[in-house]
This record gives structure tokens, C-alpha cells and sequence, in this order.
């Protein structure tokens, strides 16, 4: 398997590896995946009293793609509005990632991850869950 | 000085010992003849070195020379046995016993033999990757004309208990091949004491070339025949068609003199060397070895680091050249059938290391290895969510996992 110069980067190099508190209301915490099929994503993100996503934090055990992508998940999601994080797609990652085709499944388990932790921090929040178009694959 | 990456993964291959390629040269150029040409210098010099070969490797496995028979590989000569031996005794029956664990090549050819309308009974193995003997007897009938089982396996190294196989073979009028790939040229293989009616091996195991194996078919006691799987001129007292591979075989030869010569003092450095890799590498955390630690091949050793995915630790240790229990060449994994016939759960057989020694593996190499390793399983778990949970103390099967 060759994988990208950006994969190795993050493979290296992974950004914002971490756990953040998961009783606290302003933190939601997405766990996707399942270990038998090789991939569990823990992906989490602290959301200031203005809608901004403050810290994002993951935890990946998968391939090399799994972790570059669900890395480059938490790069993109700090800053963001929730309702920005939202519009983050996995082809996104594809592209940014130059994940080949079989690599595809990492990509969408890491926006399976945004979604199911803003779905976390929304259900915390009194807000109701989203749909979760993308979850099967 | 270390070379990267470190190759460990002789398993799958050696790397050709320098002394084989002195001897197979002149076969190329010079000593070009066909073994097969009686009429000139040319041709029987050929013979000459063939005859020659023949005499190293049966000194080596205890047999007569005229009862091996050369081929392009183990796959061949796997093929051979079994096809061959399921032709010629078709009258006295159509049964074959084998293992779960086999290679491929004795898999995928019993799985041609039911095709063809033959029965195959695939033994289990323990969880030490041993077969149960009193189930081999249980599993032979009146129709049972093989038993095909290998002699040290090429994941996890286990060695089965050949001599009590044969002892049974023998008593019920069966015939027995072994598939013995990763033992001839590694640990004492001798066919008489053995009681082997057939055996496939390969020169690129042993530090030979690639392209060349060998059967051996016993000549005596009983006389053991198998029918051709090519058509030609005859060659190899009619099993084996097709003008000899001189200087393959002649490499053959003298990696098989070279591991008659050099074994004892191989097994005792190999063995010193795997087991200090062994022992530091379960110095981990959730570390296991795979398979019977005490009837094993001494260069191998295959270790599972749980909580850690396969490929990411293959990308975590590229600095040396393993294999991994995990054939992830797509999406959908498939973790080594081998380890799940040992029982393992996808997710430890997912994340399982082969190592494979030769003996021009070095302790520096190991060193190095020991270390590397350590240090990928270690920045591995920091970044996984499971090591995370078992370090809480979270049951992972108490979690309900997203569909996936």
C-alpha cells in the first residue's frame, strides 16, 4: 500500500491526539467503527458558549489512512462554528488526503465521527440528534 | 553497520547465500548443456552436476537419490503429491486427510480434488496450532489414500508430531506426504526415521534460488508412485516432465550441503537470537505468542500486540520487513486463516507480527527490531481509543459498536 506524503505526515506527525472530558456539557464525543472491522474512531470536540468549536481531540485505532484522516478531521473542525463542522465531507478528505479508492471507507468513518460528536453535544444541549446519512458502509 | 529496511521475513523467502551462487554460476554460461543430452560433454557434464545435486540433498533428508524428484517449487511439488497420488491410487480409494493450517498450494489443491470428486477431511488444530491424533485415526476409512499434513507451518512455525502421524499412516496402509517447506535445510528432516512416503520442499526457503524444489517419492517400503501432471519427455522417472533446471538445482544442492553442514550451529544462534526477540517483545503490555512455543521451528516466532490495528502497525514498523496476519489489500480485512484456525479473534489476528530469522540475521538487526517495535506499539496505543477503554477497565464486547 503506498500512501501520500500528507498520509505519512499525519501518520508521523498525528495532530491533536487526546481525550477531553466527556461528562462535560460542552464536549461531545462521536465512537465510530468497530475493532473486528479493523477501525474505531474517537473523535471529540470542546464548543465555546458561541457556537465555536474550541478544541477538537481524537484517538484512532485503524491503517495509516484511519489516522491521517480522523487527524485532519480535528485540524479542520477547530475554529468552526457546529454548523460549519456539519457541512465537512469525507470527500473532502479523499481529495485533501489523496486516499486511493479502497481508503475511501477511512474518510467517511471520520465524517461519521464530526457528526456523531456534534450529535453528542447537541443531545447534551437539549438539541435534537441529526440524521446520520452517511453511517453505512 | 544496519541496512534499512531490516529484512525479518524469511519465512517467505531467503536471501541466497553467497556460496550457492558460486556453485550455480558456471551452469549458466560455460556448463550450459541439457542434463537430458547423452550424445556429448555438453549434456553429461549437465548430468554429472545434477546426479551430484541429488546426492547433497538426499544426504541431507536420508533418502536414496533416485527417489527425488525435482520440480520449479514447493506449490509444484504440492501439487504434484497430492494430484498425482489422487490419480494413481484412484482404484483404492478417494479420501485424503489434511489440515486447517496448511499452505495454499496443499489447500487449494485439495479443494481441486473435491472438484474432481474426491473427499477431503480437514483436521482442526489446538490452540498451540497442534492436530489431535486420535481425530486423525478417528478421520481415516477404507477409502483413505493420503494423508497430507506439513511438517513445520509457515505463520507460526508449529512443528506437527510427523512420527506419530506416519506410525498411524503406516498401521492403516495409508500413504503420507508432509509438505515441508520451512523444515527441510532448518531442523534434522530425515525420512526414514520420519516414516514419510512423500515430501515437498523448495530451494528458496534454504538460502537456495528461487524456481526449484523438489518431492521426494519413496522408492521402498512401499514403493510409491504418482501420476505426471505434465506431458512431455519423460523426465524424473516419468513423474516430472521438462528439461532439469541445471543450475537451479544445482543451487539446490549445495544449500542443502551447506545446511547439512551448518545446522547445528544455524538452530543454536537462531534459536538464542528469536527467543531473546521473543522474550523482550513480551515485555509489552497485551502481548502474545501465537502457536506451541515448544514444537516450533527455531527461526520464527509470531506475536500478536492487542489494541493495535495490523496495518497501522505494519506502517508503524517500515523500517524492517515483516509480515503481518492481516491481508488487507482491500477494504474488507481478512485476518490469516492460520491464526483463526488457532483460535484467535480477528482483532489479535489482525494485529500479529511474523518474524522469520536466517542466518544471516544479525544481533544488532535484532537490536534494532526489538527496540523498533516497541516503540510503534507504544505510539500506536497512545493513539487508540481501545487501549484507552482496557485501560479503564472497559469491557470492549460490553459496547455497542456503530454498524459498520
Amino acid at each position: 500500500m503506498a500512501y501520500s506524503d500528507k498520509v505519512i505526515d499525519h501518520y508521523n506527525n498525528p495532530r491533536n491526539v487526546g481525550t477531553l472530558d466527556k461528562a462535560k456539557n460542552n464536549v461531545g464525543t462521536g465512537l465510530v467503527g468497530a475493532p473486528e472491522c479493523g477501525d474505531v474512531m474517537r473523535l471529540q470536540i470542546e464548543v465555546d458558549e458561541n457556537q465555536i468549536i474550541t478544541d477538537a481531540k481524537f484517538k484512532t485505532f485503524g491503517c495509516g489512512s484511519a489516522i491521517a484522516s480522523s487527524s485532519l478531521a480535528t485540524e479542520w473542525l477547530k475554529g468552526k462554528s457546529v454548523d460549519e463542522a456539519l457541512s465537512i465531507d469525507n470527500m473532502d478528505i479523499v481529495e485533501e488526503l489523496a486516499l486511493p479508492p479502497v481508503k475511501i471507507h477511512c474518510s467517511v468513518l471520520a465524517e461519521d465521527a464530526i457528526k456523531s460528536a456534534i450529535n453528542d453535544y447537541r443531545v447534551k444541549n437539549g438539541l435534537p440528534a441529526l440524521e446520520m446519512p452517511k453511517s453505512h458502509h | 553497520m544496519l541496512t534499512f529496511p531490516i529484512y525479518l521475513d524469511n519465512n517467505a523467502t531467503t536471501p541466497l547465500d553467497p556460496r550457492v551462487l558460486e556453485a550455480m554460476m558456471p551452469y549458466f554460461t560455460g556448463k550450459f548443456g541439457n542434463a537430458a543430452s547423452r550424445n556429448h560433454a555438453f549434456g553429461w557434464h549437465a548430468e554429472e552436476a545434477v546426479d551430484y545435486a541429488r546426492e547433497q540433498i538426499a544426504s541431507l533428508i536420508n533418502c536414496s537419490p533416485k527417489e527425488i524428484i525435482f520440480t520449479s517449487g514447493a506449490t509444484e511439488s504440492d501439487n504434484l503429491a497430492i494430484k498425482g497420488v489422487f490419480e494413481m491410487y484412484a482404484s483404492k480409494g478417494n479420501h485424503i486427510i489434511t489440515t486447517t493450517t496448511e499452505h495454499k498450494a496443499v489447500l487449494d489443491t485439495c479443494k481441486h480434488i473435491e472438484k474432481i470428486g474426491g473427499k477431503v477431511t480437514y483436521l482442526p488444530v489446538n490452540a498451540e496450532g497442534l492436530i489431535d491424533l486420535q481425530q486423525l485415526e478417528e478421520a481415516i476409512t477404507d477409502k483413505t489414500i493420503l494423508i497430507s499434513i506439513m511438517y513445520g507451518n509457515n505463520e507460526v512455525g508449529v512443528i506437527q508430531p510427523i512420527r506419530e502421524i506416519s506410525r498411524i499412516a503406516k498401521k492403516r496402509g495409508v500413504l503420507f506426504f508432509t509438505d515441508a517447506t520451512q523444515a527441510v535445510g532448518k531442523i534434522p528432516v530425515d525420512v526414514e526415521a520420519d516414516g514419510i512416503d512423500l515430501m515437498a520442499f523448495s530451494g528458496h526457503k534454504m538460502y537456495g534460488p528461487k524456481g526449484v524444489g523438489a518431492l521426494y517419492v519413496r522408492r521402498k517400503n512401499p514403493r510409491v508412485k504418482v501420476t505426471a501432471q505434465m506431458d512431455g519427455g519423460g523426465h524424473e522417472r516419468g513423474m516430472r516432465s521438462g528439461t532439469l533446471n541445471v543450475p537451479g538445482i544445482v543451487g539446490l544442492g549445495k544449500a542443502c550441503e551447506i545446511a547439512q553442514q551448518d545446522m547445528e550451529k544455524d538452530t543454536a544462534r537462531l534459536s538464542a537470537m528469536r527467543d531473546r526477540l521473543e522474550k523482550e517483545l513480551l515485555t509489552i503490555e497485551e502481548s502474545y505468542v501465537n502457536g506451541s512455543r515448544e514444537h516450533r521451528l527455531p527461526h520464527v516466532t509470531n506475536i500478536s500486540f492487542k489494541y493495535v490495528e495490523g496495518e497501522g502497525l505494519m506502517m508503524g514498523v517500515k523500517d524492517i520487513a515483516v509480515s503481518s496476519g492481516s491481508a488487507c489489500t482491500s477494504a474488507s480485512l481478512e485476518p490469516s486463516y492460520v491464526l483463526k484456525a488457532l483460535g484467535l479473534s480477528d482483532d489479535l489476528a489482525h494485529s500479529s507480527l511474523r518474524f522469520g530469522l536466517s542466518r544471516f540475521t544479525t544481533e544488532e538487526e535484532i537490536d534494532f527490531a526489538i527496540n523498533h517495535v516497541k516503540e510503534a506499539v507504544a505510539k500506536l496505543r497512545e493513539m487508540s481509543p481501545l487501549w484507552e477503554m482496557f485501560k479503564e477497565g472497559i469491557d470492549l464486547n460490553s459496547i455497542e459498536w456503530a454498524e459498520h
